[in-house]
């Protein structure tokens, strides 16, 4: 059985929700509060997941890549442990430099919240193995600083390294300009591709009497 | 002492809140004085430094590690008192 560590810091709100859509898919979860210092040892795949950590003050992942567990976090990525940061914890990512990039608001200046449409542009990693470039999948998203930015170069060496995972669309593929975020970018990875990072929620799709279960296929990727 | 440190959007990185701030004074009047808007925010430290030489340090230390994020962020440091 594969063993899934969710972090919990002050604020996050998705730790339960992400429990549940792992355990469906019939891993071991455990919850690690922020003041921990150590992961279980025995962890396959460690999630930060969603919510407003530290009231997403200052910027949002600011405050909480300071915290206890981060130390324990970066050790366990740079021995290419499996990372996947959701909507915050992508946030957080970033703020860590585990990611490259970083996150404004979202150029509507809404908080968006609803389900929408995504495209794979890369699958040659261990996260969306399970689906073929270009399938298009139905996700929830909600935030209000989502709207990714790098620069001219970064963005260069994401598209050549083929880091980007994600990209918003609309329902027949076509491009979508969902929040301002540079190229359309919903999700990426690192260039060793054991740390992702994506803003929708795949956890809040697995089932269908709740809208849609594209999300089983995308999880599934760490565990097949 | 204290500082003042101001943090805002680099040029070059589209500031969505300042452009819409603009487009907000454009329609109250102001169309012919504003020129451009930028929107970012002010941190102000009480310190304990000995000097202003040392509070301009550490306080560039911290914009460095914590309250800018030089990926997409400037900042300016003012030390008074």
């Amino acid at each position: 059985m594969m063993n899934v560590t969710v972090l919990q810091f002050p604020g996050t709100n998705c730790e339960y929700d992400t429990k549940y859509a792992f355990e469906k898919l019939g891993c071991n979860v455990e919850i690690i509060w922020h003041k921990d210092t150590t992961l279980p040892e025995n962890t396959d795949l460690l999630v930060i997941p969603g919510g407003f950590s530290y009231g997403d003050y200052l910027r949002s992942g600011a405050i909480a890549r300071f915290a206890n567990i981060m130390n324990a976090v970066q050790e366990y990525a740079s021995n290419g442990g499996k990372v996947l940061g959701i909507c915050n914890g992508f946030q957080i990512l970033l703020e860590a430099g585990l990611l490259p990039g970083a996150m404004k608001r979202n150029d509507s200046l809404h908080f968006i919240s609803k389900f929408n449409y995504l495209k794979v542009i890369n699958n040659d990693n261990v996260f969306l193995k399970e689906l073929n470039i270009g399938d298009i999948v139905n996700i929830p998203v909600a935030h209000h600083d989502g709207n990714y930015f790098i620069d001219e170069t970064g963005l260069k060496e994401l598209e050549s390294n083929n880091q980007i995972l994600l990209k918003y669309c609309e329902k027949d593929g076509n491009e979508q300009n969902l929040n301002g975020s540079v190229s359309q970018i919903a999700g990426i990875c690192n260039k060793e591709k054991n740390i992702f990072g994506l803003m929708p929620h795949p956890e809040r799709a697995i089932e269908q009497l709740l809208g849609g279960d594209d999300g089983i296929r995308m999880l599934q990727g760490f565990f097949k | 002492m204290k500082a003042i440190v101001n943090v805002a959007l680099k040029q070059g990185v589209l500031d969505d809140q300042g452009k819409a701030t603009h487009h907000a004074l454009d329609t109250l009047g102001f169309k012919e004085v504003v020129k451009d808007v930028r929107i970012g925010k002010q941190i102000v430290i009480e310190l304990n430094s000995s000097s202003k030489e040392i509070a301009k340090a550490e306080v560039t230390n911290m914009c460095e590690k914590l309250l800018a994020n030089t990926v997409i962020e400037d900042y300016e440091i003012e030390i008074v008192g």
